[in-house]
């Protein structure tokens, strides 16, 4: 299976996006590239820009490895990327508002009654609640894969708090500081007023009732020992707005109040970097120390927003995903632009069968899973390792979906020995108010082992700076 | 406006990166002071973890006071939580709290500063090595301090760093004095007299003041003069004075930013009033000990009102 390389197809001619970067490249001493990788290591280390891996005492701190060869889109490609980009997230938040109040989607019998029924991530508590600006899902990470000239597909829909695009900032400045020469002669289109369109956005989805010119916005982080807690203080610090722990908040007045200096201080909307399960111990899990009691009455009263809105994970759900076709054409009415992977549900029992005769060729993933655990490469795994998991799947069919190993495109990075291709992804970033706005980039995640398929930074991925052309 | 738990973080990030250093000096004052004496030097090392406050953990720890067991305990042993390695640990995840109120400059300095102290401390320390390893910790809280002044807007994020750095070296001072004295001087006659210079200078050393002393006051090492200046000199940046005015500058002006005064700030003037008297003989006719067990025991209880009226927790 020779994968895609979208800098050069088959080892032959540059395309065309990557063809002035290639000239420069070609030009560059190889000693000094290798001095920027060392140069770029110690920025990042300076800076903490760095992830907690859970189970892992040794690394408590790790840096997420960068490679300095961007991943370029071109200008064309790029247009096509956020159409079916806008239009898949228009529908995930019309399926999620219908899922909470008409179930029309359910009526029509375009989707199973329980997939949705006796699925975790479906939350009561939002039923018949209408959140601010009519908004459930604010910000979404879209994660696509490539393996063609013009085939893209999408892998995966972050709906509940994705993570990364601190990466897609700092990666853009480090690179900026290594190769300025480089954005001199390549158009590129800046990302980095991320924060600023995330501040606006989450700003005209406030509450009805708050009349403030400024809303007053906070970031809600599990703390300092979370593994994305770098980005939470890097998107606060960038919008400026206040970072926040549970412990600091309260309800006052029916309102959510943060502890200052000068006493209890309302806010209008919570980016809240905190599972549903932790918001609010009243109404979730009660041994929650990372939330807010009483936030949940607070929201359903309309004065507060959080974004996302609680009960998104049923939108994104791994099961539901298979359903994304239909549930683009059942609320725009048209076809999907971003295809889907094709993909057997394992609760059904012709699905199963194929599945269990062709462990060798697909994935499987577990419904709920993320992160890139608890999943079997079949290609990759031994004969061992397919037959216990064959086991796992037979004991709950409902747990798991499988999809094709798609060979995803490639893209070189900088070893020793020079260019080496290798497998990536692309998260491009979604912030959703009354409009939809999509930043000319992403994060490109990049397995960094040679074959391998997975991308995840839990698991030995890195990231790449993405260029999208201005052309 | 600040939460009060990133003004919380501020003060002790503050207090630890102080620590940190007035640990380093600590350790190159009895590191001299052993280098200069003939006799048996375990009586100095000794004073050392005791100004350190920390003589029953140390016992916990090891049975002799000398250079070897005293600065591993002092600078690098993280089940000492004054040690260098565990205040900067501390200082840094309070620095990683409160990371959106510090500016990049003083944020990479922190963390650099932990990187490389860390780095230093790593192995346990070739008495050879000791010297540069001291030098090593305090050109790093150098650096932190240097980019915090030159970085940071003079707002309320400002004046909690310095509340914090200026409680914490109080402190130390204080109990320097206090123990040194214990030591040094058996009994109250011995006031006006001229001790083994060696001992006096040490105590001017672990404040970094051995210079300095001779340019104010151009006489032999006196037990009252010594007082004296890190007592009530307004001019010494490590004198309880100086301490008080600048944490009594910073509460007054968060005193009008806010427009509301609280009890820490009368407990501040108090302090501050007590440390304004015409002379050290007052002092030593109060008592010297009672005088410094009291301020030790004001200075501690400002942190807590201050934690309370600004609602730190």
């Amino acid at each position: 299976m020779v994968a895609f390389d979208e800098m050069r197809p088959d080892g032959a001619d540059v395309r065309e996006p990557y063809r002035r970067y290639e000239g420069w490249l070609s030009a560059q001493d190889a000693a000094r590239l290798t001095e920027k990788m060392t140069d770029a290591e110690r920025v990042f280390r300076r800076t903490g820009i760095t992830f907690n891996v859970y189970g892992d005492n040794e690394a408590a701190e790790r840096l997420i490895p960068f490679d300095i060869v961007p991943r370029i889109i071109a200008g064309r490609e790029w247009r096509r990327l956020t159409q079916g980009i806008e239009q898949r997230v228009m529908a995930l938040n019309a399926f999620l508002d219908d899922i909470y109040h008409r179930q029309e989607i359910l009526r029509a019998g375009r989707i199973p009654r329980e997939l949705i029924a006796g699925n975790e991530a479906f939350l009561p508590e939002m039923i018949g609640m209408k959140p601010p600006g009519g908004v459930y899902t604010h910000i979404i990470g879209v994660d696509i894969v490539r393996t063609g000239e013009d085939e893209f597909f999408v892998l995966e829909d972050n709906a509940r708090t994705p993570s990364g695009v601190s990466y897609m900032l700092e990666n853009r400045e480090t690179m900026m500081q290594l190769f300025p020469e480089l954005f001199q002669s390549v158009k590129v289109r800046p990302v980095e007023n991320y924060p600023q369109l995330l501040r606006q956005s989450l700003g005209r989805v406030r509450p009805n009732g708050c009349t403030k010119e400024m809303p007053r916005v906070a970031v809600l982080t599990p703390g300092i020992y979370n593994s994305a807690y770098f980005e939470h203080a890097f998107l606060a610090d960038q919008m400026g707005v206040e970072l926040v722990e549970g412990s600091d908040l309260r309800v006052v007045d029916g309102c959510v109040a943060m502890r200052t200096t000068e006493g209890y201080k309302e806010i209008d909307v919570l980016y809240r970097r905190v599972d549903d399960d932790f918001l609010d111990p009243l109404t979730f899990r009660s041994d929650s120390a990372l939330g807010i009691a009483g936030i949940m009455d607070v929201y359903r009263a309309g004065n507060i927003t959080i974004a996302n809105a609680p009960g998104t994970g049923i939108a994104d759900d791994k099961a539901i995903y298979s359903y994304m076709p239909e549930i683009i054409e059942f609320y725009t009415g048209r076809r999907a632009i971003l295809g889907n992977i094709p993909t057997w549900r394992c609760s059904e029992d012709d699905s199963l069968k194929y599945v269990l005769e062709h462990l060798h060729e697909l994935v499987v993933k577990e419904v709920h899973g993320s992160g890139g655990y608890g999943m079997l490469v079949g290609p990759a795994a031994s004969k061992k390792e397919r037959e216990t998991f064959a086991a796992k799947l037979k004991a709950r069919p409902g747990n798991y979906i499988a999809q094709p190993t798609l060979s995803l495109s490639t893209c070189p990075i900088l070893t020793d020995a020079g260019l080496s291709p290798r497998h990536v992804d692309l998260r491009p970033f979604v912030l959703v108010s009354d409009k939809v706005q999509i930043v000319p980039g992403g994060l490109t995640r990049v397995a960094l082992k040679q074959g391998s398929l997975v991308v995840n930074s839990s698991q030995g991925g890195g990231t790449k700076d993405t260029w999208v052309l201005d052309d | 406006m600040l939460l009060g738990r990133t003004a919380n973080g501020l003060y002790w990030m503050n207090r630890y990166i102080e620590r940190s250093e007035n640990m380093a000096r600590l350790v190159d004052a009895g590191l001299r002071l052993a280098l200069t004496r003939t006799a048996d030097a375990s009586d100095e090392w000794a004073s050392i973890v005791a100004s350190a406050g920390a003589a029953d953990t140390f016992r916990q720890r090891h049975s002799e006071f000398n250079a070897e067991t005293v600065s591993d305990f002092l600078l690098r042993d993280p089940t000492n939580p004054g040690s260098v390695v565990s205040s900067m640990e501390t200082a840094r995840s309070n620095g990683r709290m409160v990371r959106t109120a510090l500016t990049r400059e003083t944020w990479e300095s922190i963390n650099d500063g932990w990187m490389s102290i860390k780095r230093m401390l790593a192995n346990p320390i070739d008495g050879r090595d000791l010297p540069a390893i001291l030098d090593g910790i305090k050109r790093e809280t150098a650096i932190i301090r240097g980019s915090f002044h030159g970085t940071m807007l003079r707002n309320e994020i400002f004046d909690f760093s310095q509340i914090g750095t200026f409680v914490e070296r109080a402190d130390n001072t204080a109990r320097i004095l206090d123990v040194k004295y214990y030591v040094l001087l058996p009994s109250v006659s011995w006031v006006g007299s001229t001790l083994d210079n060696y001992q006096w200078e040490s105590i001017l050393r672990s404040v970094s003041a051995h210079r300095s002393y001779r340019w104010v006051y151009d006489a032999e090492y006196k037990p009252s003069l010594i007082a004296d200046y890190l007592i009530l000199n307004g001019r010494m940046p490590r004198s309880l004075a100086f301490c008080y005015r600048n944490i009594a500058e910073s509460l007054n002006f968060l005193a009008s930013e806010y427009g509301v005064r609280h009890s820490c700030h009368d407990l501040a003037e108090s302090v501050l009033s007590r440390l304004k008297v015409s002379s050290i003989k007052e002092v030593f006719d109060q008592g010297l000990h009672e005088f410094l067990t009291d301020f030790i025991g004001d200075n501690s209880r400002l942190g807590s009102e201050i934690a309370q009226n600004y609602r730190f927790y």
